[in-house]
């Protein structure tokens, strides 16, 4: 079947955008949540939490991300979980991001100055009081401008999840492709969606970088 | 042994008492056997060369540092004792840094009603009270809404000061709290720990400024490589010291004034 591209068209690329910010969303957020763990356990006192950390944490940056989502897909297959694509996909994506969101984190704790927590701790301030009124405040604010690029790096990276037939955007945009043979013309509007998406954050992100800068 | 209790203390058990108290930084010994005793309402000046164990002796008492060998009690509190009395120690011990230390995301009147909201539960109302009660006594009740990078440092640090006393501590202790200060700003920071002292707070003071010690101690505690080698009067101390090592340090601390 091969047709033009015409509303019909657009309107199955925007189905695919909308799992595309659908996948993103659920990442950042359950990987956000997950990265914050991650990150107060990788710059805890216990030494077993911090180890087990590093290593979360070099497993998901130190193999490709492709591998990961097929370990997840079938990997859970495998043990008789049958998951649907969308479930995986999710899976593998949020368990990435608290990764690379959690050492983010990490770096930006570990930049605070030791006499915060000092002080903190000087004041009889409980852990749960160190983390959420002195600690997390401070550090998400330093890694605010590297939170944001990451954003824009999974929005990006989603259309990873294609591989395991996941229809998002830059699948929608192959299909769309191979129906109307005008590649060019649907991968240039695949890739303007893709920029309208991104290229705000990435302006968001500047501007909260030059606002630090400014306040340094 | 005392047992461990939160009641007042008597006038005459110390409210701060080390003993026998041994600190290694891995195998670096960085305080060997301290013996201290701090009565209520008294005043001490800690002073040695750089190095000495001046920062970990006084860490020491609210557990910023752990240490390996002896004991401390603090108000009747032994630590060694019962460990969850770690936090009940820290909340009557206040403790001042050389690097101010205030939360920079937070307004001075926030720095100094957290701890008191956090730790006692004070409702927010009382804690502000308090807090501005404390802002006016160190001189800066009229900067209450501002940041900290918005204060020189002298009013950073008397903030500090402020905040500490917000949790109501039975003890101060200062770790060099003029070091870090522009020369024009030590007074005022002097001044206001001159009026703690005044009122009766019991204060150990790692500090080179001789005029306070003078002023202020109620003895002077004099340290080399993480031992006591001596205690006076400050009067005694300055015109004769009698430790070798003291003698030196002295000599070199006057020929820097
Ligand atoms: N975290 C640490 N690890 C290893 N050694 C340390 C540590 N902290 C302090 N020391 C060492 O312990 C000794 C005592 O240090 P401390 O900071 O108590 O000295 P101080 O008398 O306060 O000196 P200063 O006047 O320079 O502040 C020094 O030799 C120091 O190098
Ligand atoms: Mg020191």
């Amino acid at each position: 079947m091969t047709s033009v591209f015409g509303p019909k068209e657009l309107v199955f690329l925007l189905s695919g955008l909308k799992w595309t910010i659908l996948l993103s969303a659920i990442a950042f957020t359950g990987g956000g949540i997950a990265g914050l763990l991650v990150a107060v356990g990788r710059t805890a006192e216990r030494a077993w939490l911090r180890r087990a950390m590093i290593l979360y944490i070099g497993v998901f940056q130190g193999t490709p991300l492709l591998m990961q989502l097929f370990v997840v897909y079938y990997g859970l297959g495998l043990l008789g979980i049958q998951v649907p694509a969308w479930a995986a996909v999710t899976i593998a994506f949020t368990l990435n991001a608290s990764a690379f969101l959690g050492d983010i984190w990490r770096g930006a704790i570990q930049a605070l100055p030791r006499g915060q927590t000092e002080a903190a701790i000087a004041l009889g301030l409980p852990l749960s009081s160190r983390l959420r009124d002195i600690i997390l405040p401070q550090a998400l604010r330093i890694a605010q401008p590297a939170t944001v690029g990451y954003a824009v790096q999974l929005i990006k990276g989603t259309s990873l999840a294609a591989i395991v037939g996941f229809i998002e955007l830059a699948r929608a945009g192959q299909i769309v492709s191979s129906q109307t043979f005008a590649p060019i013309l649907v991968f240039a509007v695949v890739g303007a969606i893709y920029f309208a998406l991104c290229w705000p954050l990435s302006l968001y992100s500047a501007r909260l970088e030059a606002k630090f800068a400014a306040a340094r | 042994m005392t047992p461990p209790s939160s009641h007042p203390a008597h006038t005459e058990q110390p409210l701060i008492l080390m003993e026998a108290v041994e600190k290694w930084y891995g195998s670096f010994q960085a305080l060997k056997s301290v013996n201290l005793s701090v009565s209520k309402g008294e005043k001490i000046v800690l002073c040695g060369p750089s190095g000495s164990g001046k920062s970990t002796l006084i860490r020491c008492i609210n557990h910023l540092e752990v240490y390996q060998k002896g004991r401390i009690v603090v108000d009747g509190i032994s630590v060694a004792d019962n460990p969850k009395a770690i936090d009940i120690v820290r909340q009557e011990v206040g403790m001042v840094f050389q690097g101010f230390n205030l939360f920079p995301h937070m307004t001075v009147l926030q720095n100094c009603m957290l701890a008191p909201i956090r730790v006692r539960g004070t409702g927010k109302a009382e804690a502000e009270a308090t807090a501005r009660q404390y802002l006016d006594r160190v001189h800066i009740g009229n900067q209450a809404d501002k940041f900290p990078a918005q204060l020189s440092g002298g009013q950073q640090q008397r903030v500090a000061i402020a905040r500490a006393l917000c949790m109501q501590p039975k003890v101060m202790l200062f770790d060099e709290p003029t070091s870090a200060l522009d020369p024009e700003m030590v007074k005022e920071v002097l001044d206001t720990m001159i009026g703690l002292a005044q009122d009766g707070m019991t204060m150990i003071c790692v500090t080179h400024e001789m005029g306070f010690a003078r002023q202020v101690a109620d003895r002077v505690i004099f340290m080399a490589e993480g031992e006591i080698l001596e205690e006076a009067a400050p009067d005694t101390f300055f015109r004769s010291p009698s430790h070798p090592r003291a003698k030196q340090f002295l000599g070199e601390i006057l020929a820097h004034h």
